[in-house]
């Protein structure tokens, strides 16, 4: 073994006697603080684990001294949480609607809570505060489609929209177009017709002829002056809000094919107190009947 | 009379290396390096406007992000890793690589073909969904026999080697190669759906499969990312320095610490998750006993500066590969913090965890491959310096500044998101929903997209300057850097 230890006049240094193309090492003892911070760290692991669950053994595992496990944690914790709502929570179970309405402390823990499940739930489709976008209604404004009061809003979100729960909403606006039902040149004036109902230009005679058609086929849903029917879901035509767009191609897209869309039933997800503070909140954003 | 140890040039005539097939590497890793940045910015910008997803299912983030990290890890880095290993073994080792040539170029075409295959197969969604080990069971059946090829040139060559010792660099090296090709294995196992299909499943399932994709992912941290880099840091930092390493000691005892405990860290990447509570309580532990050995090679890498500190105000190769030890001391310290559990509550999931990552593969990765780079290219196509130091520079400062930008947003970002989602109001319920999270994010994703495009930035510099070194041409900026003791003047 060739050592041709040397001594490195920088730091004071002996060499190993080691070289490799040219690269030597210094024979250095081991940084004092850093061997002490890496018991400690030895140390510290030891005592955890004493401490906590660790060692995996045959068909079980150390416990630790603590006795501590992730599970129970969180159980626990769950647990604290429950007890420290279950004061208002039980109360918004046991109460009715509108009497949480009157209840200043219960209407203030109902919105809370409504809102922080609206976020978490409804949001994606109806937006942050309700706002709703294309195909997903703004709950925030006084133009319902199944209805604005608290009953109404309830049904709604506890069963849904079109979906398999029994007590979801139904109805079904007919592919006019898709299924023959009105032909293209009829289905373009009942949209000029349509437009014509909330003050949109629309040629007057197209308007006309379409008024004829809207009466046997629409009227019955979307009543004789297409203001709509909320027992039916039959949006109101008349105040210029639209779910899918007023203008003519749009409106002629829905009335060929229709849009029938959904929403969940929610009592299958939610717990009834949240679905009752869900009511609550969106009612109160601005539009509840 | 004690004189300053230097180094000396006690290699073999250059020309006996094989240095075409480093120099090939040399060419893969800038080339990649530039591909994973470019991609790594715009899916930073995908984040930030979404609109840039294009509508496509190749263009979506879905798709490009395994693109990213897989031309980050394994075509940036692990051509930088296969190139130097290949550079540093046979100078220390004093042989030339062992197989000859062909196999030589096997190893790097293979290689390559791993890679292509592997982007390919992302963009068109052929993918094993497993995180860092996206490759289908084909792909990674190849990259099995490259490696073996690869394990065998590099053993061979230290085999063969005429010193009468083993250098630390080479140890970092093989415990690289030896630890992925068992990670890659077993991680690996899957069962094809036929023999001429893409698709496999893994052989492992629930937690078990979860634990054995930690178990990998997080020590192709440890061995790819860390073990392998370090072999790099104990070559090119002492010769840039021209300064003795600082302690063989500390080399041995962080050598073998790292070694024995890192392969253990990587249950903490499933606290509170189905994994039993003993086995998290483990990989916490490990990780915290692991601080120390990875700072052993921090030590090292600043400490055998003394005496030559004075060089990074002329040499910016050797700037970056220290502020690479810097960053690879501030990650170290970073990691084994984020595994403790309580702490690991707040980041899990977070933007935190983005930028621990970051900081490690931008500013130790990236920096200490950067300043291998501005080294080898001189040294290998035999040039008197770089084209021109003061471009180096910038591209120092440019990439130092782009770190900083990623890294600090993606701090402020993570712990604001941890604690939002962890926020109650008065009444015990949650304050933030996960959507409003996400927005408020917006103008941290813009500042670490901003971060990326100087890094990209600063890499382009990089490369220009590098062509033109290869090209021998010298700037009239500055007086070319003299003095590359390894290699004599045309």
């Amino acid at each position: 073994m060739p050592t041709k230890r040397e001594k490195d006049a920088v730091t004071g240094r002996e060499t190993t006697g080691h070289e490799w193309d040219g690269i030597r090492e210094l024979d250095t003892p081991l940084p004092k603080w850093w061997l002490y911070v890496f018991y400690a760290c030895i140390a510290f692991a030891v005592v955890y684990s004493v401490l906590y669950p660790s060692i995996p053994l045959i068909s079980t595992h150390t416990r630790g001294i603590l006795g501590y496990t992730n599970r129970d944690a969180l159980t626990r914790s769950t647990a604290e949480a429950a007890t420290q709502q279950a004061k208002f929570r039980d109360r918004v179970r046991d109460a009715s609607l509108e009497d949480i309405r009157k209840d200043p402390d219960l209407l203030a823990f109902a919105e809370t809570g409504g809102r922080s499940a609206f976020n978490e739930n409804c949001a994606p489709c109806h937006r942050t505060g309700g706002a709703g976008a294309k195909g997903y209604p703004n709950l925030a404004d006084d133009d319902w489609l199944w209805g604005g009061t608290l009953a109404a809003i309830h049904q709604t979100i506890a069963h849904g929209i079109r979906n398999a729960d029994p007590d979801s909403r139904q109805s079904q606006m007919p592919r006019f177009g898709a299924d023959g039902l009105l032909t293209p040149p009829q289905i373009s004036d009942v949209a000029d017709y349509v437009m014509s109902l909330s003050h949109q230009p629309a040629p007057a005679d197209a308007a006309r002829r379409g008024s004829k058609i809207f009466a046997e086929n629409c009227a019955p849903c979307h009543g004789e002056h297409g203001t709509g029917n909320q027992e039916l879901g039959a949006k109101n035509l008349t105040d210029g809000i639209w779910l899918y767009g007023g203008d003519k191609a749009t409106l002629v897209e829905t009335l060929t094919y229709a849009r029938n869309s959904s929403m969940p039933s929610w009592s299958a997800r939610l717990d009834p107190t949240t679905i009752k503070m869900l009511a609550i909140y969106v009612h109160s954003l601005g539009g509840g009947q | 009379m004690a004189v300053a140890v230097t180094t000396k040039d006690t290699a073999l005539p250059a020309e006996r290396y094989n240095e075409d097939v480093v120099r090939a590497f040399v060419i893969a890793t800038v080339f990649w390096g530039l591909a994973a940045f470019a991609v790594g910015v715009f899916i930073a910008f995908q984040l930030t406007f979404p609109v840039l997803n294009l509508g496509l299912e190749w263009t979506s983030f879905g798709r490009l992000r395994p693109l990213h990290t897989s031309a980050a890890i394994f075509a940036f880095g692990g051509n930088a890793l296969l190139g130097t290993s290949f550079y540093v073994v046979q100078r220390t080792c004093r042989a030339t690589l062992w197989g000859g040539r062909p196999l030589a170029w096997f190893i790097f075409w293979g290689y390559q073909f791993f890679i292509v295959m592997a982007a390919v197969g992302y963009l068109e969604g052929v993918t094993k969904s497993r995180e860092y080990a996206e490759p289908e069971w084909f792909n990674d059946i190849w990259l099995t026999i490259v490696w073996v090829a690869y394990l065998g040139v590099f053993l061979g060559t230290v085999l063969k080697r005429r010193e009468p010792h083993i250098y630390v660099a080479n140890w970092f090296y093989l415990a690289f190669i030896v630890t992925i090709a068992v990670l890659h294995i077993v991680n690996n196992l899957t069962v094809p759906v036929s023999v001429f299909g893409a698709k496999s499943y893994s052989l492992f399932s629930g937690v078990q499969d979860a634990l054995i994709q930690w178990w990998y992912g997080h020590n192709a941290v440890g061995f790819f990312l860390t073990a392998g880099f370090l072999g790099m840091m104990y070559y090119f930092i002492p010769k840039q320095a021209d300064r003795p390493i600082y302690s063989y000691r500390l080399s041995v005892v962080h050598f073998w610490a790292l070694i024995f405990l890192y392969i253990w860290a990587g249950p903490h990447h499933l606290h509170y998750t189905a994994l039993p509570d003993w086995a998290q309580t483990l990989g916490m532990v490990f990780s915290v006993m692991l601080w120390m050995p990875s700072w052993g090679g921090m030590i090292n890498g600043l400490m055998t500066l003394s005496g030559a500190w004075d060089k990074l105000r002329t040499d910016p190769g050797l700037r970056f590969s220290v502020t690479a030890v810097a960053f690879y001391g501030m990650s170290t310290f970073e990691g084994p913090m984020m595994s403790i559990k309580q702490v690991n509550g707040l980041s899990h999931y977070t933007n935190w965890t983005i930028g621990h990552v970051h900081s490690g593969a931008l500013g130790w990765v990236a920096f200490i491959t950067f300043g291998a780079l501005y080294y080898l290219v001189p040294a290998l196509w035999h040039r008197r310096g770089l084209y021109s130091t003061r471009l180096a520079s910038y591209h120092y400062w440019i990439a130092t500044l782009g770190i900083l930008f990623y890294i600090v947003s993606m701090w402020v970002a993570g712990i604001m998101q941890g604690l939002m989602w962890r926020a109650y109001d008065q009444y015990g319920f949650l304050q933030y929903s996960f959507a409003e999270v996400v927005a408020r994010m917006h103008p941290f994703y813009l500042m670490r997209a901003l971060g990326g495009v100087l890094f990209l930035l600063g890499a382009v510099i990089m490369a220009y300057n590098l062509w033109r070194t290869a090209r021998g041409e010298l700037s009239a900026d500055l007086p070319a850097r003299v003095g590359l003791a390894t290699q004599p003047a045309e």
